[in-house]
């Protein structure tokens, strides 16, 4: 029997069921276009613009790395870490049409060695941490030209 | 008047005071508590002499945290002084000085007494406890283990990418911070340390290893301010009286496009037209540009700068930010050793974090107190020859700016 599937929060991105390509749910602000990830409910960020109407918009599946680095000791909680701990990678990824950086895991099995600035990324879903027989599941990022993330048979 | 800048922005220094800086668990009343005497003896005064006092709160200590001026005040007795205190992460320092200096400045208050403390926790900060999934804070920890060395590493290594940085330049920062603090008889770290032994230390977040990121720490730091009135009155001794020229504690501007702890994005440049993502001049370099249009000096005026080198490589990152070279030069001017004692500009001649370690809200108020012994020409064993101005720069959680300029 496979595991519920969760996300590890709640309307921050999709998960790609149904065969859909997952992506993060950011904000487009109707007023002047403005985006926002986590998505943004109640204000926009833009200090010329007082719009209160924002559209949720996936956001792009795919961009180029600003900058890396990996996590070798493991974090504290709240991180659930694997036990034993298995160190992974973090990347802070250019969306080109929404103009922000946003960050986010490398998928498992991916080292510095093999990340460099501007590299392009593709957004995936896999999990986070399980628990109580559910996968708890994040957004991560796959270098274009790596192996696909370790997903269920 | 002799002086070759008017009075209405300067406050003076009359006091500076520390409690040594390392881990011990004490409460941290206690640390500020010992700064604050030591910085009203400093300046020949006594507790009953302050109108306002000015906390910079801890929030890892609970409630008295929180209040922390009141706390402080009760601690050094009720006498009905008026009281602030302030949040603001790692500018708290910088915002208590600035609320202490618009009460002198108003007139509202002649002298006035800044304290900021703190008792830390042992390894990595943590976010504060509880499940709280509407606070950026703790969900970066949950959804991406991204503790505070991560997003150091980040600029790290985009410095190595875009600027040809090398794991040898962090060292060696650590190496002439190592050396500076030596003499420091505040300093937790007095050690010196070679780069082979910062390269062969533990990598933390590649590339930063673990001597390269800065601890956490108990201290505490005071200082008492006062109008350039009250000095002259109160002034004396043969020290150099020591002003506050400029009090920088600026937000970023929309669109702040370089990713900063503790958010999961930067501000969308699509509606502004403005700069490509990651590639905006940003907030760090915003935040001593407005302690300098203040002061009305410029960089080349300074003689020493005490940053904030969470890491070794943001250390170069500010000689930057604080205009001390262009972008990409300061590998240059650490190499050229500029930045050392003996050099033009000496950078963080107390140590730095780097042989302090963070004591959240006591750092911004110990990196003034530096740079007033600096000024009085009172640092034994790490003083920097006839320094004339000195400038502090650091950068607080959810866009709080600090910077502070002073001159003898
Ligand atoms: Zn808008």
């Amino acid at each position: 029997m496979a595991p519920t599937r969760v996300p590890a929060v709640e309307g921050w991105f999709t998960t790609g069921n149904d065969g859909a390509a997952p992506a993060l749910l950011g904000s487009r602000c109707e007023g002047c276009g403005t985006f926002a990830f986590p998505a943004e409910a109640s204000y926009c960020r833009n200090p010329d613009c007082t719009s209160t109407s924002f559209e949720t918009v996936e956001l792009s599946r795919r961009g180029r790395i600003w900058s890396y680095t990996d996590a070798r000791y493991q974090p504290p909680p709240p991180y659930r870490a694997a036990d034993p701990y298995v160190p992974f990678c973090l990347v802070a990824v250019e969306l080109a049409a929404e103009k922000l950086v946003v960050m986010g895991q490398v998928v498992a099995g991916v080292t510095v060695d093999e990340l460099t600035v501007g590299d392009e990324v593709e957004l995936v879903v896999d999990t986070l941490y399980t628990e109580d027989g559910c996968d708890y599941l994040v957004w991560k990022w796959r270098p274009l030209g790596a192996t696909a993330p370790g997903q269920e048979a | 008047m002799p002086d070759d800048k008017p009075d209405d922005k300067k406050v003076a220094v009359l006091g500076a005071g520390m409690h040594e800086w390392g881990k011990w668990g004490r409460p941290f009343v206690e640390y500020g508590l010992a700064a604050a005497r030591d910085a009203l003896a400093d300046a020949g005064l006594g507790w009953r002499d302050m109108q306002f006092v000015s906390g910079a709160d801890t929030i890892r200590n609970g409630y008295p945290g929180f209040v922390s001026g009141a706390t402080f005040a009760q601690a050094l007795g009720w006498t009905g002084a008026r009281v602030s205190s302030v949040y603001a992460a790692c500018a708290s320092g910088a915002v208590a000085i600035a609320n202490a200096r618009a009460q002198i400045l108003a007139g509202l208050c002649d002298v006035a007494l800044v304290v900021g403390a703190d008792t830390t926790p042992k390894g990595f900060f943590a976010p504060v406890g509880g499940d709280r999934k509407d606070d950026p804070d703790w969900l970066r920890f949950h959804l991406m283990g991204a503790t505070n060395p991560t997003y150091f590493a980040l600029y790290a290594r985009r410095r190595m990418d875009r600027f040809g940085a090398t794991e040898e330049d962090f060292a060696q920062v650590k190496v002439k911070n190592a050396r500076h603090g030596l003499a420091n008889p505040y300093a937790r770290y007095r050690k010196e340390v070679t780069v082979d032994e910062v390269l062969s230390s533990p990598m933390v977040a590649d590339p930063l290893r673990l001597l390269e990121i800065c601890a956490t720490s108990d201290g505490g730091a005071a200082l008492v301010l006062s109008s350039m009135e009250f000095a002259r009155r109160h002034a004396g001794g043969a020290a150099p009286l020591v002003t506050i020229d400029a009090v920088s504690t600026v937000t970023p501007t929309f669109p702040n496009t370089v990713i900063e702890m503790p958010n999961f994005s930067t501000d969308s440049a699509a509606s502004t037209g403005g700069p490509e993502a990651g590639t905006a001049a940003g907030f760090r370099p915003s935040i001593a540009t407005a302690a300098y249009a203040e002061a009305g000096i410029g960089p080349e005026d300074v003689s020493l700068a005490e940053v904030y080198d969470l890491s070794s490589a943001l250390e170069l990152d500010w000689y930057e930010d604080i205009g001390l070279c262009g972008e990409g030069e300061a590998e240059k001017l650490l190499r050229d050793g500029v930045t050392s004692l003996g050099g033009r500009v000496p950078v963080n001649p107390s140590g730095g974090l780097s042989c302090f370690g963070e004591a959240i809200p006591a750092q911004a108020i110990a990196q003034v107190c530096e740079c007033v012994w600096q000024l009085r020409g009172a640092a034994t064993g790490h003083q920097v020859e006839g320094a004339t101005v000195a400038v502090t720069a650091n950068q607080g959680l959810f866009g709080h700016g600090s910077s502070v300029l002073l001159s003898r």
